[in-house]
């Protein structure tokens, strides 16, 4: 310490003093130089950039989000809802805020029931998502219950979410499912498509698209317009508050021609048979009852259809298959009306022609045999018992005489082997023959015997339930022809619009008489005792019109009786029976088609019957005081 | 100054108070509670932990104050080798965490040795400089830098990089005060720069070149690496000149700014008050480091001199380089924004340094008495 002492003694103070204080301003000055270099960089950043950075705070937080619109509603001709959105919750996992997925999964597990099905799907989904940050749906369809009790855990369960989404629903169930339709969760291919078709913008909120029958084909109308909100964000995507919302524009609101008791009432009629029925609007065609036997709940597809549901529905019965548009049946006698009314129009025949059926028809002095369904013949035939009785021969013999291109011509203008135009996706053309047609299809020529079986419907003719629908309006309506249609009016919040009614070119006839025939020919059907439609229409308390149909499914060997008892039920002729009334100024139009249970007269006629009273006692009265 | 008004002098002195510097620093720690507040989300339970923090860090000031320079003249030797021996024992058995080891457990409670260090490194430097005439010969000027060297390079090895870049800088300033003369300065900043690479190559780990490449190109990695500088710099640009009002940072309050209520603090400060607020706040520095220095010259002997005028650039250096990461002009080592920063130990340290520069402030006449 001595030794320290003595040593400052000999220090020069003052000149240290003043080194020190130099060195003071120097330092100072380079404070104040690094004060400066921050400065200017912040001046920088905060004043001459500040627009550059105020872009990008506010690209941080706000985000503009899509409001999906509400799917328009479906209504029948009565006004009951047929499609309706009702607040479904959901179980959703937001992947990249899960720390432990498999952890989270344990925890759910133990708190609701999750099958491994679920799982699968939701991993699936989480490899093939690309976005981050979007919400992954594990469970589709909570219960409130399985709601409650996860809302109640949140807490412990970070990164999973209940949500709260619309959800199309079906209240009637398999009623008018090949009708309606209904919407799924939109896949790559109808993101595609909807990219394809400049939509995508309008599609950004939305999760499910149309698939099927009214809800595919009016869904541009059904969808609405997107809205948006602008909201604010935090670092993790949630939005905080909403600064500004363009309110979407909900879709537009359809009301069918479809009477969903009528389609109750065809269900009940069809039982267990596998069949189509179809009744249209006698004055336009708009389709009140269009129900394919059997049907099934289009409610599971809006949720996602598990597999084994699906595979239930890919039964022998068919379930998915629309019958009354793209069942391909042959349309047996029902056509013999029009095959008749082609031969009074080309003065093949008369009212006066007759012809004798010993039971079977000969093409000149070939060996072959048509057989008649009566086995022994119905004698002398004319025009009118040919229809009333469904006799064959007459027609061999008259379609042969007509030629196979006459027919086909004439049948052409009432929409054989065409689409109608109904307002659903699901159609088929069928089948009308033609030279042309086989040549084409099998590399054969035409057969004089090919015409012989067409003359009643039989042979290379098919058709849809729906198209024989809309001949038999066209013979109803003196030739006019009119495209069937589901919807018959479009509603926004403001105004109903009543879609137009489709004129197709109609028949012409050279004649009036005689549709007059064969009008009066299809009366008898129904009102003589020997009308093969008589049973089914005694003591109708309308004027009802129509003709029966028996369409077989294998060819039977010459001189072989068919014997419906020896045959496999799948085997069995497919009974058919179209018709109308009241006679003169026909309000619906009646198509019942039944497989495999018979004879069209004993099976298909008494579903019509029931159609058209169902209709005569509730509509006539309704209608009047409607107008 | 209040030196006219003689009865308060003397009680201000007699408590062992520097007025002048209570007043900046109470200023600052009142800001840094508002910018806490906003930057927590308005967390309250955070508030009060800063404000007893901040309770206790006055309590050690005022009590080192009292303390005469004297004393840390004397402990300055034992001090330094007691800290090197700290941390060499925290390479050996230190608790790790996040990756640095930096802690010794001593069973009661955890110490960080370079905290002291971060004092008895100046003061060590200041003493051993001060033993001998200034300004320093070169060979004495290298033996200080030998002492500069062992507890930084042991700090470095943690690692902990802002600390020993800090407790480099205190031991520097204190030979760059005494009067080191300017050629061996420059030659020193060649040797420090071409040696750069070497250090890249055999001394830095992988996060701490990641922070640096980062620095250099944020937007390359904007998701990544660079995710905090770009959102620091929106926070602070979007600022603008008068910033966006206390509590509506949207950087901040949104949560896109990361480690807002400490390290990054003053993102959350330029965004909310612009750059008005970032005048203000600097001046208020300013004013600090220019008392220190004033008290630096004003002081009696050369330790004292030394010791005050090197605490106090490192005090500048704290702002600087906190200031400089968040606006992207410094690459990003943890170095928090000097009393405004919630945190604990560094807070306490940083002000048991004011302590020391109030004893050194308030002992003078006292001193020159004797």
């Amino acid at each position: 310490m001595l030794n320290w002492r003595r040593r400052v003694a000999i220090r020069d103070h003052l000149a240290e003093a003043n080194l020190f204080a130099r060195r003071v301003v120097v330092a100072l000055v380079i404070v104040l130089i690094l004060s400066f270099i921050l400065l200017s960089n912040l001046y920088s950043i905060q004043v001459n950039k500040f627009k550059d950075y105020q872009t990008r705070a506010d690209g941080n937080r706000i985000k503009i989000l899509p409001v999906s619109p509400n799917r328009g509603l479906i209504y029948d001709r009565h006004g009951r809802i047929l499609a309706e959105n009702v607040s479904v919750f959901s179980l959703e996992i937001i992947p990249e805020e899960v720390t432990d997925l498999d952890k989270l999964l344990t925890r759910l597990k133990s708190l609701i029931e999750i099958d491994d099905e679920q799982v699968e799907e939701f991993s699936k989904q989480i490899r093939q998502q690309r976005r981050k940050f979007k919400a992954v749906t594990l469970i589709s369809r909570l219960t409130e219950e399985q709601a409650a009790i996860l809302s109640v855990n949140q807490h412990k369960l970070v990164g999973a979410y209940v949500e709260a989404r619309l959800k199309r629903s079906y209240p009637y169930k398999d009623l008018a499912t090949h009708a309606i339709g209904y919407v799924q969760k939109m896949n790559q291919r109808d993101a595609d498509r909807i990219e394809a078709e400049g939509n995508s913008a309008n599609y950004q909120g939305t999760f499910d698209i149309g698939k099927l029958g009214l809800e595919k084909f009016y869904e541009s109308q059904l969808h609405g317009i997107v809205g948006h909100q602008e909201v604010e964000v935090n670092s993790r995507g949630r939005p905080i508050r909403t600064l500004s919302e363009l309110p979407p524009e909900p879709g537009q609101d359809l009301i069918l021609n479809l009477d969903i008791e009528m389609q109750k009432v065809a269900q009940q009629a069809l039982g267990e048979n596998k069949g189509a029925v179809i009744v249209l609007d006698g004055k336009t065609n708009g389709v009140m009852t269009m129900y394919s036997n059997p049907s099934y709940d289009p409610n599971d597809f809006v949720h996602g259809i598990s597999h084994k549901k699906y595979n239930a529905l890919l039964n022998r019965r068919r379930p998915l298959v629309n019958r009354a548009t793209t069942g391909l049946y042959r349309p047996a006698s029902t056509v013999k009306p029009h095959v008749g009314l082609l031969g009074l129009e080309e003065n093949l025949i008369t009212t006066k022609t007759r012809i004798w059926d010993p039971g079977y028809y000969q093409i000149r002095d070939l060996e072959h045999k048509f057989r008649d369904w009566k086995k022994w013949g119905h004698g002398w035939v004319d025009i009118f018992k040919a229809i009333e009785e469904s006799c064959d021969v007459y027609y061999y013999d008259l379609a042969v005489r007509l030629g196979m291109d006459k027919i086909s011509e004439f049948m052409h203008q009432f929409g054989f082997g065409e689409l109608t135009g109904i307002d659903i996706h699901e159609e088929k053309s069928a089948v009308l023959p033609s030279r042309g047609w086989k040549r084409a299809r099998f590399r054969q020529p035409w057969y004089a015997g090919d015409t012989v079986n067409v003359g009643i419907g039989q042979g290379y003719w098919e058709t849809t339930p729906l198209q024989l629908a809309v001949a038999t309006s066209i013979l109803a309506n003196n030739g006019e022809f009119f495209e069937p249609k589901l919807v018959k009016a479009t509603r926004t919040k403001n105004e109903e619009i009543e879609l137009p009614v489709i004129d197709k070119p109609s028949v012409q006839f050279k004649n009036p008489e005689n549709l007059k025939t064969i009008k009066q020919a299809m009366r008898g059907v129904v009102a003589k005792p020997t009308g093969s439609g008589y049973k089914a229409f005694l003591d109708a308390e309308y004027k009802a019109a129509g003709k029966t149909g028996t369409s077989q499914l294998i060819g039977i060997a010459q001189d072989e009786e068919y014997e419906a008892e020896n045959l496999a039920k799948e085997h069995r002729d497919n009974a058919l029976y179209v018709g109308y009334a009241p006679l003169d100024k026909p309000e619906i139009v009646v198509v019942v088609v039944m497989e495999n249970v018979g004879g069209g007269g004993k099976n298909a006629a008494p579903v019509a019957r029931q159609m058209m009273d169902y209709y005569f006692q509730n509509y006539q009265l309704k209608d009047e005081t409607k107008q | 100054m209040t030196d006219s008004v003689g009865n308060k002098v003397d009680f201000w002195r007699k408590v062992h108070i520097d007025r002048p510097l209570l007043m900046g620093l109470l200023t600052l720690m009142s800001v840094g509670l508002f910018v806490i507040y906003s930057a927590s989300g308005q967390d309250m339970a955070l508030i009060t932990r800063q404000v007893t923090r901040l309770g206790v860090a006055l309590v050690v000031m005022v009590l080192v104050a009292q303390v005469p320079p004297s004393f840390y003249l004397r402990w300055a030797a034992p001090l330094f080798i007691i800290g090197c021996g700290l941390l060499v024992a925290v390479l050996l058995f230190g608790v790790s965490s996040k990756g640095a080891q930096r802690w010794l457990d001593v069973g009661i409670t955890r110490i960080q040795p370079s905290e002291m260090m971060k004092l008895a490194v100046p003061i060590m430097l200041a003493w051993f400089i001060a033993r001998k005439p200034l300004a320093p010969t070169i060979g004495y000027s290298l033996l200080g830098l030998l002492l500069i060297g062992i507890p930084t390079m042991l700090i470095a090895k943690q690692p902990d990089l802002g600390t020993s870049l800090l407790i480099a800088s205190s031991g520097l300033f204190v030979i760059f005060m005494a009067g080191l003369s300017w050629r061996l300065i420059t030659a020193f900043i060649a040797i420090v720069s071409a040696s750069a690479p070497v250090i890249w190559i055999f001394y830095m780990r992988d996060y701490q070149k990641q922070r640096v490449l980062t620095f250099l190109d944020p937007e390359k990695d904007p998701l990544g690496s660079g995710y905090h500088i770009i959102q620091s710099k929106i926070a602070i640009g979007s600022g603008g000149m008068e910033g966006k009002g206390w509590l509506k940072g949207t950087q901040s309050q949104l949560e896109f700014l990361p480690e807002r209520h400490t390290d990054f603090i003053f993102s959350v400060f330029a965004e909310e008050f612009g750059f008005t607020g970032v005048l203000i706040l600097l001046a208020i520095y300013l004013f600090i480091v220019a008392r220190g220095l004033m008290i630096a010259i004003q002081a009696q002997d050369a330790f004292t001199k030394l010791l005050a005028g090197s605490l106090t650039l490192t005090f500048f250096v704290y702002v600087f380089v906190n200031i400089g990461m968040v606006s992207g002009i410094l690459p990003v080592v943890g170095v928090p924004l000097p009393l405004v920063s919630y945190g604990g130990t560094s807070m306490v340290t940083l002000m048991a340094g004011f302590g020391i520069l109030m004893s050194i402030s308030t002992h003078r006449r006292f001193l020159r008495d004797n």
